[in-house]
């Protein structure tokens, strides 16, 4: 296979608009409960995630919204102590109740977290570790792939010369983007952001959400901050948490200019 | 400032810096003491002679250390082989798979393990591992043995190594962040291909160092070895013939060592060069272990 | 491709948890076999009498020389090591709290020192006994014991010193106490459970080894009245009873072993305990 007829495939991009119409949600949740011994950390959970929007989890610090999306890509398994109930749709599979490999629900999901986790290896291999998990091993596919998704969040002219340094002589902002193009060479169909910004600069913050606004034509992106600027810059729909509870969601110029809630009240004034 | 006040505090800072310097010149203080003592030997051998000559007849004044540095090097691989596989798998199920409850368990098992006295795990060697070589083991490999063997003796240290290096692997596995083994996850790893990928490639120079201190630790045990290891000098690389490591040797003769001339230096230069291997060895891994817990 | 990885995640799931329980096992088996052993020949006589006449032929007695003998050096040992050691310990987390460097150097070479096989101290303190024109006695026992187990105090102590949150001494200092009060009153009191801790392992690590004193306790049957005097330890009652040809003395030093252990058993499941009492009063 030649690199030249790859790009007539499109390997790269989910097929968005044949799986599903537009308007049924990609993620469904269901009275989603989660204990950890008698702490009652998330509280009937109800939510409907639409595609290719920008989802903003908005909520002050502890209030579970990183448990949420730990849920949604069943991280929550690591924590033993952690008891899980409800369901999770993610395009129709429960993924909490399912036959399905956990590793295959995984890869439909790319994780950003509040800090980049480059994995101990060379740039190049960090966003090839995905494909080949796949089971990809033809070379020219790789390293398309490679190259293709790290220009898609900036970073190809940065580091082509030195594909084969390890990941972690980058600055944290291009780690971090090091990061997404790692995730989005699995071929997600949602990304996961837990608090992506909270670790970089002010520049380097300023590129991580351009991209998302470029990437929300491709993909479902849940973000996950604390920061409310953050979610009225990004957010196509917020949702506002407090101590477990999904208190209100929305478009976010109709959540912010009335809010219902006391909570929400609260949280914006204290937010700004 | 009260001057009685002033005065203690004088006093006390002295002594404690005192102790500080002390305790931190100790090694350089036991090596030159035992190179003192050992210090005759070397008017008529040079130190490689020593080392690498196999000719032992202390009543002619021939001192060979090698077959004893030989059968050190060989209990101590042997007792690595069995313990190094255990302790990197217990330590990554301990950290990475098991329940809290489980955790909870193994530390005073690990403990008590740690604890257990030398002469103990001897006895247990004497009761358990010697009988299991001579009658099981040996005829499997279609030898016979008396059981006392360099494979007793490998076996028994193992044991003996195990919460030592166990203690610093689960150390070593539990600064590799979450979030990394999340990273791997969450790009499709199952959990023993994100232990694969990430954990122990991450921990890689943490896990070289506690085998490299793992063997330094088996390489100068002492009572245990000697009482399952046969103490006579090797005759072949049977792992079931006895074997004679460094530890025993100066362990074994301390009776006689004042009635033959020399024989005292001799002793004291295997715990001169049984004090600057482990020291090295040490020395070195350790400075790996705290530059990794600096990051 | 996806089932193999799920035999393989099984395969390594297995292996590491056959690894873990082993451990338990282990443990197990040694006690047991060191208990079931000991049992047959433990008696009332051998932990309070001393050899008598024809003991290592069989005759009566116990191993009470070599009871007392062990916790006599040990003891002596871990006070020597407290006053070498706790005082080296504070040091380190008052007076140079603010070199980084020189504070993981010197826990560094601490750790490197932890390492030296006791044999070596063993015959250094055959050398040093020789020096100063000793004989194998209590006292030479002691100091090579001290010289073991100084380490593991400091180590030990430090290691609790260290998490003590950098405020608080500031805090004393800045109400004009002098650097010795501070180290006395607020971090000893705060690291107390530590201290208790490096006790019981310095005293454990000393009643149970055999190499250090084999040179320079000496061995005697009588229980030592001065520091000038031989001394038994029990180890190497164990040692040298396992060496008789007699089958009533080899059962005799199982029995000893059965003490040992006993003793260690306590001394390490003490050690937990109250360091867990302990750190239980402090303030966080």
């Amino acid at each position: 296979m030649s690199v030249e007829n790859l790009d007539t495939i499109n390997w790269n991009m989910p097929e968005t608009d044949t799986i599903a119409s537009e308007s049924s949600p990609i993620v469904r949740i269901n009275e989603l409960n989660v204990h950890v011994k008698d702490h009652h950390i998330l509280k009937n959970i109800n939510l409907e995630i639409p595609k290719n929007q920008i989802t903003v989890l908005l909520g002050a610090s502890g209030c579970g919204k990183t448990t949420l999306l730990k849920c949604m890509n069943r991280l929550t398994d690591l924590y033993k102590e952690l008891k899980v109930t409800g369901n999770i749709f993610i395009e129709e599979d429960d993924i909490l109740n399912t036959s399905t490999n956990i590793p295959t629900i995984r890869q439909k999901m790319g994780l950003l977290s509040q800090r980049p986790y480059p994995l101990p290896v060379s740039i190049y291999k960090n966003v090839a570790y995905g494909i080949k998990l796949k089971g990809i091993r033809v070379k020219n596919l790789i390293d398309y792939s490679v190259e293709k998704n790290l220009k898609e969040v900036g970073l190809w002219d940065e580091v082509k010369n030195r594909l084969n340094s390890p990941a972690t002589s980058l600055s944290i902002g291009q780690q971090q983007r090091l990061c997404l193009a790692r995730g989005l060479a699995v071929k997600p169909r949602i990304i996961l952001a837990d608090e992506p910004t909270s670790a970089l600069d002010p520049i380097s913050s300023k590129i991580i959400e351009n991209q998302f606004k470029v990437l929300k034509k491709h993909y479902t992106i849940i973000l996950v901050t604390h920061v409310l600027r953050q979610a009225v810059r990004l957010a196509d729909n917020v949702v506002f948490m407090h101590d477990g509870r999904i208190i209100e969601q929305g478009k976010p110029d109709e959540l912010f200019k009335n809010p219902q809630t006391e909570e929400l009240k609260n949280y914006l004034v204290e937010g700004n | 400032m009260h001057f009685r006040r002033r005065i203690v505090d004088k006093i006390s800072g002295f002594w404690m810096v005192t102790t500080m310097v002390t305790i931190l010149l100790m090694p350089v203080i036991i090596g030159v003491g035992l190179y003192i003592k050992a210090q005759p030997l070397f008017e008529h051998n040079s130190v490689w002679d020593l080392i690498s000559s196999s000719d032992w007849s202390p009543s002619k004044g021939k001192f060979g250390f090698w077959p004893f540095i030989a059968g050190s090097l060989y209990v101590t691989i042997f007792s690595f082989l069995f313990a190094a596989p255990i302790c990197l798998f217990a330590a990554i199920h301990l950290t990475q798979f098991s329940s809290k409850r489980l955790v909870q368990i193994m530390y005073p098992v690990i403990d008590v393990l740690a604890g257990l006295p030398s002469v103990i795990y001897g006895v247990w060697g004497i009761l358990v591992i010697v009988p299991l070589v001579s009658n099981f083991l040996a005829p499997i490999f279609n030898t016979s043995s008396s059981g006392y063997s360099i494979f007793a003796g490998g076996i028994v240290l193992s044991v003996m190594c195990i919460p030592y290096m166990l203690n610093m692997l689960i150390e070593v596995f539990n600064t590799v962040p979450v979030g990394l083994k999340e990273a791997a996850l969450s790009l499709g790893a199952t959990q023993w291909e994100s232990v694969k990928h990430v954990v122990i490639r991450k921990s890689y120079p943490g896990i070289i160092s506690a085998f490299g201190l793992g063997i330094a630790k088996a390489f100068g045990e002492t009572i245990a070895v000697m009482m399952v290891v046969g103490n006579s000098v090797m005759s072949s690389h049977n792992p079931f013939d006895a074997g004679y490591p460094l530890p025993a040797l100066i362990a074994n003769n301390y009776g006689e060592m004042m009635s033959i001339p020399m024989y005292d230096s001799a002793l004291m230069f295997a715990a001169l060069l049984l004090l600057v291997i482990i020291l090295a060895i040490n020395l070195v891994f350790r400075y790996f272990i705290h530059k990794t817990q600096k990051q | 491709m996806n089932r193999l990885k799920q035999i393989e995640e099984k395969i390594f799931r297995i292996i590491s948890g056959f690894a873990a329980y082993s451990l338990i096992a282990i443990l197990i088996y040694i006690i047991a076999i060191i208990f079931i052993k000991g049992f047959n020949a433990l008696s009332l006589d051998m932990i309070t009498k001393t050899p008598q006449g024809g003991y290592y032929y069989g005759g009566e007695g116990g191993v009470l020389n070599a009871i007392v003998g062990s916790l006599y050096i040990s003891i002596g040992a871990t006070v020597i090591a407290v006053i070498i050691g706790a005082p080296a310990a504070l040091y380190l987390n008052v007076h140079m709290i603010k070199l980084k460097r020189t504070q993981n150097t010197v826990r560094y070479l601490l750790d490197a020192l932890w390492g030296i096989p006791s044999i070596v101290y063993g015959s250094f303190g055959f050398t040093l006994m020789l020096f100063l024109g000793m004989n194998a006695s209590l006292l030479a026992g002691i100091i090579t014991v001290a010289l073991l187990v100084t380490p593991i105090m400091v180590r030990t102590f430090d290691e609790v010193l260290s998490t003590i949150p950098k405020g608080l001494h500031e805090a004393s200092l800045a109400l004009g106490s002098t650097r010795t009060e501070t180290a006395y009153k607020v971090l000893f009191k705060q690291g107390f459970s530590g201290f208790i801790t490096a006790i019981l392992l310095s005293f454990g690590r000393g009643i149970g080894d055999a190499a250090s004193v084999l040179f320079t306790a000496g061995y005697t049957d009588l229980i030592p009245v001065n520091l000038d005097e031989p001394a038994a330890t029990l180890p190497l009652a164990i040692f040298f009873q396992l060496g008789s040809p007699i089958p009533e003395v080899r059962e005799r030093a199982f029995a000893s072993a059965a003490i040992l252990t006993i003793i260690i058993l306590i001394i390490s499941l003490g050690a937990r305990f109250l360091a867990k009492k302990y750190s239980k009063s402090n303030l966080k």
